[in-house]
C-alpha cells in the first residue's frame, strides 16, 4: 500500500456509511461503547485511511516509514477498529468481539496488543504527546512520514493537550496534523454549556499552528483541507472539523446523552434503516 | 555520623546524581538508540552531560511532565531507547496517568529516572521529596522498580536498565554514597539481591542508601555478638523471593530498611514475601506515615529515624522476638 489510491469523493461516502453501519453492530452487540463519538469522525478517519491521506502496509503494521494515525479521544475505539479491519490491519471477525474477555479489541485502543493501534488512549489528553514523540523520532530517523492525531473537543479541556501544542510549535513539527472533531458536545452536555472551548481557532494560532476549518462531514472538503496542510512549512497544523455528533443517525444526533451508551438492538434497527437509506 | 564510617565504607566524592549523569552519558555513547528527555531539570539531575556530548538526542521538554512522558512513549515506539527523566516527586505525581497509560500499559521499551528520591534532597523540603515513589510505581504493573545503592552498582543499574527490554523505574540521590562495591566490579542482575555481608542472627533487608547505614549497623550489632546479614536489594520488583525465603530460613528474623514510607515501599513487599515463604519476627525502618520538612540531611534521617542506630534498634527487637520463639 505504498502507493497512494485515488478514491472517489463518493466511494468514499459509500465507505463512511458501511464504517458507521460496523460501528454500530459492534457497539450493539457489546452493550456498551461509545458510538456517537465514532459517528462523528467517521468522514474524518475514513479519509485518512481509505482517501490517500494516510501511507501504510496493513500487513507490516510497524514499518519504520509508515505514517501515524493516533486515536486520541479513545473512545472512538469503534470508530479506529472499523477502519482497521476495512484497510486489512486486522481480521474482520475480530471487531464482532469488542470488549469481550479475551480479546485484543478493548474498550479503549491499547498500543503492542493491536496491529494499527499506535498508542494507548482512554485517559483524555495523552495522544497529541505521542504525535510530537513520534515527529521527534522521525526526525532522528530521517523519515519523511506524517503524523496525524484526531482529538475529541472535550479533550482541548486538558492541560497536557496544550503542552502538547506548546511543544510541537517549538520543535517546528511541520509534518503533525491534529485533527479537532469539533461535535460541541461533551459527556454531560454541550461544551459551551460545561467549560466553554472559543475561541478556539484563535487558541491553536496563538500556539503557534496553523489552523484550517472543514466541514468534517464534506469529504471533499476534508480531503482538500488534508492536502493544504501538507504546505506548512516550520509549524504544525491543526484542521478543526466541525462535525455533529451521533451524524447519520437522526434519533441519535438529536440526543447527546448517547455519548457513553450503545444503542439498544430496538433503536438499532430503526438506525440501520437510515444507514441503508430504507427508512 | 557519616554514612558508611562504621563499617568502614570508603566515601566517594560525587554525589549519586553526579554518578547518574555520567552513567547515562556511557549508555548513550555505547547505544545510538538512547534519547534523553528532560522536564528542565538536567543540571540538577545531570542529564546535562548528555545534553552537552549529544546534544541531538537530548529533548528539553520544559516543566510539562504529562507532555514529557508521552513524548518519550513516542519515541520508544519508534525504536529509540528513551530515558524520562525528573525528580521522582514530580514526575511521578504529576504524570502518574501518563506513565500508566503510555509506557506501564502500553508495555513499552522506555525507563523512567526518578532523581532526588527520599528525604536526603534535604533543605528544598517536602514539596520536592520523593518519599511514595516506590509505592506509586508498584501500582504499574509491567515496570521493573530499582534503586541503586552506591556509584558501582549506579552504573551497572544504568546499564542493565537500558539493556533490559521493557519499562523501568531507577530511583536517584542527590547526596554522595560510600563506595559498597568495586567500581568495575558490581554484580548486578535485575531481580537478585546481592548478599552484601554474611551473617546468621539475622537479615537486614534495604535498599538505596540504607544499604550503607545497615552495613553500619551490622558493624555495631557484631560488637555486641549479633550476627547480621545484609541484603542489597537493589530490584524492589521483581523481586529476589529465593533470597528472601533464604534469609528467613537461615536466619530466623527480618529487618527492613528504605528511605520511603513504610506504606507501599520495599519492606511491605518484603513482608508479604516473607508471609507467604516463611513466616519470621521483622521489624520495620522507614518513614511512618509522614511528611517531613526542610534541613540538613543527616539531621533529617536523625530526626526520621532512618540511621544505623535505628535499624540497630529494630535489629536488636526482631533478634529478641526470635529469640523468645
Amino acid at each position: 500500500m505504498d502507493a497512494i489510491p485515488t478514491t472517489a469523493v463518493g466511494e468514499l461516502n459509500e465507505i463512511a456509511r458501511q464504517m458507521r453501519l460496523d460501528i454500530l453492530e459492534m457497539t450493539t452487540k457489546a452493550g456498551s461503547g461509545h458510538p456517537s463519538s465514532s459517528f462523528s469522525a467517521t468522514e474524518i478517519v475514513t479519509a485518512l485511511y481509505f482517501g490517500g491521506v494516510l501511507r501504510y502496509r496493513p500487513d507490516e503494521p510497524l514499518w519504520p516509514e509508515r505514517d501515524r494515525f493516533i486515536m486520541s479521544k479513545g473512545h472512538a475505539a469503534p470508530l479506529l477498529y472499523a477502519a482497521l479491519a476495512r484497510a486489512g490491519y486486522i481480521e474482520r471477525n475480530l471487531i464482532w468481539t469488542l470488549r469481550e474477555v479475551d480479546s485484543p479489541v478493548q474498550g479503549h485502543p491499547i498500543q503492542n496488543v493491536l496491529p494499527g493501534v499506535e498508542a494507548t488512549t482512554g485517559s483524555l489528553g495523552q495522544g497529541l504527546s505521542a504525535g510530537v514523540g513520534h515527529v521527534l523520532g522521525g526526525r532522528l530517523n530521517r523519515f519523511d512520514y506524517r503524523v496525524y492525531v484526531l482529538l475529541g473537543d472535550g479533550e482541548c479541556e486538558a492541560g497536557q493537550v496544550w503542552e502538547a501544542a506548546m511543544s510541537a510549535a517549538h520543535f517546528k513539527a511541520d509534518n503533525l496534523v491534529a485533527i479537532l472533531d469539533y461535535n460541541k458536545y461533551q459527556e454531560t452536555g454541550p461544551i459551551s454549556r460545561e467549560m466553554a472551548l472559543e475561541p478556539l481557532a484563535q487558541k491553536w494560532q496563538s500556539f503557534g499552528w496553523h489552523v484550517e476549518e472543514a466541514d468534517g462531514h464534506d469529504m471533499a472538503d476534508l480531503l482538500a483541507k488534508f492536502d493544504a496542510v501538507r504546505m506548512v512549512k516550520g509549524q504544525p497544523s491543526i484542521i478543526i472539523a466541525h462535525t455533529i455528533k451521533g451524524k447519520g443517525v437522526s434519533f441519535v444526533e438529536a440526543d447527546f446523552t448517547f455519548h457513553g451508551r450503545a444503542l439498544t438492538p430496538q433503536q438499532a434497527e430503526l438506525a440501520r434503516e437510515e444507514l441503508h437509506g430504507t427508512r | 555520623m557519616e554514612l558508611g564510617k562504621l563499617a568502614g565504607l570508603k566515601p566517594y566524592p560525587q554525589p549519586l546524581r553526579n554518578v547518574f549523569g555520567e552513567a547515562l552519558l556511557n549508555v548513550a555513547r555505547d547505544n545510538e538508540k538512547v534519547v534523553v528527555l528532560d522536564g528542565d531539570l538536567g543540571n540538577s539531575t545531570k542529564t546535562e552531560y548528555v545534553r552537552q556530548t549529544f546534544p541531538d538526542r537530548f529533548f528539553n521538554i520544559g516543566i510539562a511532565e504529562s507532555n514529557l512522558v508521552g513524548i518519550g512513549a513516542g519515541l520508544a515506539a519508534c525504536g529509540f531507547v528513551p530515558w524520562i527523566t525528573s525528580f521522582s516527586s514530580f514526575l511521578l505525581c504529576n504524570a502518574y496517568d501518563q506513565i500508566r497509560l503510555a509506557v506501564a500499559m502500553s508495555n513499552i521499551n522506555a525507563k523512567v529516572l526518578g532523581s532526588h528520591g527520599g528525604i536526603t534532597l534535604g533543605k528544598d523540603g517536602p514539596t520536592q521529596m520523593g518519599i511514595e515513589d516506590l509505592a506509586l510505581m508498584g501500582g504499574l504493573p509491567t515496570f521493573v522498580i530499582l534503586v541503586p545503592s552506591d556509584p558501582a552498582s549506579m552504573h551497572a543499574a544504568v546499564k542493565a536498565a537500558t539493556d533490559y527490554v521493557g519499562p523501568v523505574f531507577l530511583r536517584s540521590s542527590r547526596v554522595a554514597l560510600p563506595e559498597i562495591y568495586p567500581m568495575n566490579d558490581c554484580p548486578f542482575e535485575i531481580g537478585k539481591a546481592n548478599v552484601v555481608r554474611q551473617g546468621r542472627d539475622l537479615t537486614i533487608v534495604a535498599c538505596g542508601i540504607m544499604v550503607a547505614a545497615a552495613l553500619d549497623a551490622a558493624a555495631v550489632l557484631a560488637q555486641e555478638g549479633i550476627a547480621a546479614r545484609v541484603l542489597d536489594m537493589h530490584t524492589i520488583r521483581p523481586m529476589d523471593v529465593a533470597a528472601l525465603a533464604a534469609a528467613a530460613r537461615e536466619t530466623g528474623a527480618i529487618v527492613t530498611a528504605e528511605e520511603h514510607l513504610l506504606q507501599g515501599g520495599m519492606g511491605s513487599n518484603v513482608a508479604r514475601v516473607v508471609a507467604e515463604q516463611h513466616p519470621v519476627p521483622m521489624r520495620f525502618v522507614g518513614l511512618a506515615d509522614t511528611y517531613t520538612e526542610s534541613g540538613d540531611p543527616d539531621d533529617l534521617l536523625r530526626k526520621y529515624k532512618l540511621t544505623a542506630v535505628d535499624i540497630a534498634a529494630a535489629a536488636r527487637e526482631a533478634y529478641a522476638a526470635k529469640t523468645r520463639q
